[in-house]
């Protein structure tokens, strides 16, 4: 399996785990309005998801866009774990959102100028759909940050719990340091900067505590993950698992 | 005086609009038969919601839950049509909760299978489309309008429905199987999406005479089930309903007694699934009252800043 492959799949899972996350919001957001916002979010992930899948079963030649979605374990998965973790409540929903959002806005700003170009192409795609995703969470994170004082405890307990599967975006591996060195890949050391500037101007606005760097998780590059992720894939990958030679 | 000329405007198929003098009960009807269609859209995301999480493709993924969000938007353009007569969404859901009002009794209904989604676009979004496009000619300005928008997308819909059921018909014997399962569960329920039959139908003469209604029930029955006898043939599934056949004289196809027992059983709140999908809705929308609360207390902040 080449680097390029590895990178793309991992990009793809990320999508195709938020997305999936996203999508158990619909008939459950606190508005009508919202409701139509989270299911919004939801289809530019898993159309984000379809183009690095479609690439990367190109890149693998044997297995399908739909098998690399549907039939690989929870080992062989290497979405960030922050992108696994449960929806909890809205506000826990928005922190994780924003979290990543931030990191794949910068991530895609600059994964836009690889050397690749199908992959520089999705992430053009990507970017603009992220840069309202960020939007979308930095409005709701200042609202509820800065809303009661009922709200303003939901999301500081939210960021406290989240916080430690940051760490994590920021790791560079071989295949990073690989993809990096050939023009095709991010720096993700470098993103950290940016992405800590964008956190705690938010943050401010938001009147929400950064929390103190502690325990951070790692892992997701390797297929390691959190305890939810086998749930989540039991669930998504039921109907083709079951029927292996049916066609939907 | 004024119901004369109210009679003579829908007479002459003027619509009506929201600052025209209404009868009371003209806007009453309205009110009710308005808000039953918005809180069917939004209830009736639940049991296609149910399988979103598990559609089995990408492309089945995206085209459920884009069916899903637009049932959403659906109900928001309604619930705005219905706040022209004088009520708030506020009312209008709270009403709900309180089960004064109701929405269509189909969603009363679980969602077994995957072949489910099929039926439903296919069956429950093709009952729809029968009746919305009368629905487009409604004396109502609002809803007329309202009505024009839906029936572009839910014709989409109801072919996406029927793709997934013709891809099934014609798959693995286990999902042929699950296919005719999904029509035979949702055959008869989608017939009784229309309503009573036109003899135990005690608005239709009003409804009628107003124009807020273009077609009788029955009429709008017939006119589903003479479409979609043949949709069923050519994908090879069969309609459980051994008295149905083509009745030469009256150009119609003639069919089976429904069962008006469970209809009204359903309809008064003894279905499958009355209790959870009221329960489903009530939770997300108690659940969210910190966040709307959140959302109101940082605009009212805002706003102090401003001034």
């Amino acid at each position: 399996m080449s680097n390029l492959f590895k990178y793309t799949l991992r990009i793809a899972d990320s999508s195709l785990v938020l997305g999936q996350r996203m999508s158990e919001w619909c008939s459950k957001g606190p508005t009508l309005e919202e409701d139509i916002a989270l299911s919004n979010i939801a289809l530019d992930l898993f159309g984000q998801a379809n183009g690095f899948y479609e690439y990367a079963a190109e890149l693998d030649g044997s297995r399908s866009k739909d098998d690399l979605a549907f039939k690989r374990n929870e080992r062989e998965f290497f979405n960030h774990q922050l992108s696994e973790q449960e929806n909890g409540n809205f506000g826990t929903t928005t922190v994780r959102n924003f979290l990543h959002d931030a990191f794949n806005f910068l991530f895609y700003t600059e994964l836009a100028s690889s050397k690749d170009e199908i992959l520089a192409a999705l992430a053009a795609k990507s970017l603009k759909e992220v840069k309202y995703h960020l939007r979308h969470s930095s409005n709701w994170l200042i609202r509820l940050g800065d809303g009661t004082n009922e709200s303003n405890l939901k999301v500081q307990e939210a960021l406290d719990f989240l916080w430690q599967y940051t760490g994590e975006l920021f790791e560079m591996d071989e295949v990073d340091n690989d993809m990096l060195d050939n023009g095709l890949g991010v720096d993700n050391i470098q993103l950290k900067i940016k992405w800590d500037e964008l956190i705690n101007n938010t943050l401010k606005k938001a009147k929400l505590k950064r929390p103190i760097d502690g325990y951070m998780a790692t892992g997701s590059r390797k297929g390691i993950h959190t305890e939810y992720l086998g749930f989540l894939l039991a669930e998504m990958q039921f109907l083709p698992r079951a029927y292996p030679d049916a066609k939907w | 005086m004024l119901e004369e000329s109210f009679q003579e405007q829908i007479d002459a198929e003027r619509k009506i609009e929201p600052k025209d003098w209404m009868p009371d009960d003209y806007r009453k009807h309205l009110i009710r038969q308005m808000s039953q269609h918005a809180h069917s859209e939004v209830i009736g995301m639940q049991p296609e919601g149910n399988w979103i999480t598990r559609a089995p493709s990408l492309r089945a993924k995206m085209i459920l839950l884009a069916k899903v969000q637009d049932e959403a938007g659906h109900g928001l353009y309604l619930y705005s049509a219905t706040e022209t007569l004088g009520i708030s969404r506020e009312e209008l859901v709270q009403q709900l909760h309180e089960e004064k009002a109701k929405y269509s009794s189909i969603f009363n209904y679980p969602t077994l299978s995957w072949a489910d989604m099929g039926a439903i676009g296919w069956l429950v979004d093709g009952a729809a489309i029968v009746n919305q496009v009368s629905l487009q000619r409604t004396s109502y300005g609002p809803y007329s309008r309202a009505m024009v928008k839906i029936c572009k997308e839910e014709s989409f819909h109801q072919r996406q429905g029927y793709e997934i059921m013709a891809e099934m018909a014609k798959g693995t014997a286990e999902q042929k199987e699950m296919a005719q399962d999904a029509l035979n569960r949702f055959w008869w329920p989608s017939i009784m999406m229309f309503g009573p039959q036109d003899s135990d139908s005690p608005r239709t003469g009003n409804a009628m005479k107003w124009k807020i209604k273009r077609q009788t029930n029955d009429e709008l029955r017939q006119s589903f089930i003479d479409k979609t006898v043949g949709q069923a043939e050519v994908i090879g599934l069969t309609i459980p309903d051994p008295d149905l056949k083509w009745n030469e004289d009256r150009g119609h196809y003639d069919f089976g007694e429904m069962n008006w027992e469970e209809f009204w059983s359903v309809v008064n709140g003894n279905g499958p699934c009355n209790k959870q999908r009221l329960a489903h809705h009530k939770k997300a929308h108690d659940d969210g009252e910190w966040v709307r609360n959140a959302a109101k207390e940082y605009a009212r902040k805002q706003e102090l800043l401003l001034n």
